[in-house]
């Protein structure tokens, strides 16, 4: 398996993005928001990689790093091999690397500016970054349109005449308009009804074969990041607390928290339901100030002692797919089982 | 038109759905922004009738020159007539025409108006834009000397200026361009703070747009609505501000005639209770002229904002 397309295109290493708390008489930082803690990963060329959690553990801020959005408080992101940090340091390089990331948002009623129609929208950034001319920037626009699956006649009118669908359609389109090699999509179908979000998964699927694109998919809708992502990591509180091949991951989770996220979704009674469904207790701690050890621990069924002391990294699990998992008693537990 | 619509339906079946919703709006009149905006507009009656005033009211200030009976600053007839035929609003103090002074001084009137916005738009928008786009100090800095603006007293501020300059046309357009200005870049700070948090300016980061680009083609057009309403609310006051000073004796100064200079006469008693000719035109006039530009400021408001929806 690990021939040439197994080569990361995007590499994570320990990624961390702390905001500050402002507070206090004297207005002063009394604390930071720890917002992504200590993220590794990497996706190789032409991978997709599913990010999810629940609201607020981190999911959308690696996104934003990713794409420059965000700068990170520490850690490295390296794109094809060069260090996205240093690249921002020179203007010229900044502007080529911009083209080859991009992003699809999570909200499409704001992600296209009211007063522009579609061709306005689309042909700017192509000219600016002369990837198409004047004489051939509509029928390039026309390729767009095709691709994506909106009429050609749309290029006249504006945002609001467009349904949430059509409206991601553009959103995509303009991502793709760059041609770039790596697309972070940011909870693309959470704003959007059942019915269009299948259509919408079909066309980042079918485009992402099509065009060899490379895609970090953010999500919590679990079937839908399930059916994008060739690999998916599972965030609890700014930390990977575990990563492996789709799949696998959701045929038999390891961390307790996969475990939970995936008890947690409901499954249409059919009348064979073996055993209860065990939701967890407890909330989810302040980032602020996380809990010591294990984030988790708290609210875990599994916990010992140990997990209140000692935080816990990400270790290889003795199953397919190159799992690994952030959870000592759980391997501790497999790996008896193995030997006993 | 039904051929073609056949036609293009085979060609692109494969986006039927799409294309159906896609031919049903065309088939609908679809209107431009300003079209819709003028037709919510029509629905203020006060405003349209204002909208008219101020184009009659400004047409013959423009025309002055061709419809002026006499030469504004010519002593023309007996001093301080009442109206007649030969003079319709009689004539002032040093028996100049009333009439084509009135109308040679809603010239400057206006002309003082329209410049002072202009110029305090101008200066309030990039402020705005600066302070609400980049934040921190330069925003701290904007904002804290926009604070100081507003709280100095005007009045002190252009008497001082036209004390140190000389009082004059030019000079009363820049005071009351550099004063007005606070209100427009509040405004545009805050429409700028809430415009780059959105997805579709992110977008453009993204896209490695150019800064000017993201400022001046996707911000500041979703801006420009409140400016206007905004606008046409400092272009009133600059027209009452004009008139103030110019009644104080500190503004456009004689023999130009402004609506303000002309009611300086009404300062005496005298003038007041016997010779209202020479104070009721003016003062009527300036009345007129703010009243429809605020009237036809409120239907701004109302048919441009984004929340009115369609209807």
């Amino acid at each position: 398996m690990r021939d040439e397309t197994r080569v990361p295109l995007v590499e994570v290493k320990d990624l961390k993005k702390y905001y500050p708390v402002k507070g206090g008489v004297i207005t002063h930082t009394i604390g930071f928001v720890k917002a992504v803690d200590g993220v590794s990963f990497s996706i190789a060329k032409g991978q997709t990689l599913g990010l999810v959690g629940e609201s607020g553990c981190g999911k959308s801020t690696i996104g934003r790093q990713l794409v420059g959005l965000e700068t990170p408080t520490a850690g490295h992101i390296y794109y094809n091999g060069c260090d996205l940090s240093a690249v921002r340091e020179n203007k010229k390089q900044m502007k080529q690397l911009r083209t080859k990331l991009q992003m699809v948002f999570q909200d499409p009623y704001s992600s296209l500016n009211p007063r522009k129609h579609i061709y306005e929208i689309l042909a700017q950034p192509m000219l600016y970054h002369h990837i198409s001319t004047r004489a051939t920037v509509e029928q390039d626009i026309l390729r767009l349109l095709d691709m994506v699956g909106l009429p050609r006649t749309v290029l006249g009118r504006y945002p609001h005449e467009f349904s949430g669908g059509q409206r991601q359609r553009i959103g995509i389109a303009r991502a793709l308009s760059l041609n770039p090699e790596f697309i972070v999509c940011d909870e693309p179908v959470s704003a959007l009804d059942v019915s269009i979000q299948a259509q919408i998964l079909n066309l980042l699927k079918e485009l992402q074969k099509e065009l060899g694109l490379t895609l970090l998919f953010v999500g919590h809708g679990l079937g839908a990041v399930n059916y994008v992502s060739d690999r998916i990591a599972v965030m609890y509180m700014g930390q990977i607390v575990e990563i492996g091949e789709a799949g696998e991951v959701f045929r038999h989770p390891v961390h307790p928290y996969t475990k939970a996220l995936l008890e947690a979704v409901l499954i249409p009674d059919t009348g064979q339901k073996k055993e209860e469904r065990k939701l967890l207790q407890g909330e989810v701690g302040s980032s602020m100030n996380p809990p010591e050890g294990c984030r988790f621990h708290s609210r875990c069924p599994y916990a010992v002692e140990q997990c209140k002391q000692e935080t816990p990294g990400l270790r290889e699990v003795d199953l397919a797919g190159a799992r690994q998992a952030a959870c000592p008693v759980v391997l501790a537990r497999m790996q008896e089982a193995k030997h006993g | 038109m039904v051929n073609h619509r056949k036609r293009i339906f085979r060609k692109k079946a494969a986006y039927a759905v799409a294309d159906a919703e896609g031919y049903r709006e065309q088939d609908i009149h679809s209107e431009s922004y300003l079209q819709t905006v003028w037709r919510r507009f029509k629905r203020h009656h006060l405003a349209t009738v204002s909208l008219a005033v101020v184009a009659v009211v400004a047409g013959a200030a423009l025309l002055a020159p061709v419809i002026a009976p006499y030469d504004p600053t010519e002593i023309a007839g007996a001093f301080a007539q009442p109206p007649s035929k030969d003079f319709w609003l009689g004539t002032d103090l040093i028996g100049r025409d009333m009439l084509s002074r009135l109308l040679y001084a809603t010239r400057i009137s206006l002309l003082v108006g329209v410049m002072a916005t202009l110029i305090s738009t101008v200066i309030g928008v990039i402020l705005g834009l600066v302070a609400g786009y980049f934040g921190g100090v330069a925003d701290m800095v904007i904002m804290r000397f926009t604070d100081m603006v507003m709280s100095f007293p005007y009045i002190l501020l252009v008497l001082v200026a036209a004390a140190i300059f000389k009082p004059g046309l030019w000079n009363i357009i820049l005071i009351l361009g550099f004063v007005d200005w606070p209100g427009i870049a509040r405004l545009v700070r805050g429409n700028v703070l809430n415009l780059r948090e959105t997805n579709f300016v992110k977008g453009n980061i993204v896209a490695g747009m150019s800064l000017w680009h993201i400022l001046f083609s996707e911000i500041l057009p979703n801006t420009v609505a409140p400016i206007l309403v905004y606008a046409t609310s400092v272009l009133a006051l600059s027209i009452l501000d004009e008139a103030a000073l110019s009644f104080l004796g500190q503004g456009v100064q004689p023999p130009t005639a402004s609506l303000g200079n002309m009611l300086n006469g009404a300062q005496s008693v005298t003038v007041l209770t016997s010779q209202p000719w020479l104070w009721i035109t003016p003062g009527l006039l300036i009345v007129v002229i703010v009243m429809a530009i605020n009237f036809i400021g409120d239907a701004l408001r109302d048919a441009l904002d984004p929340n009115g929806g369609l209807g």
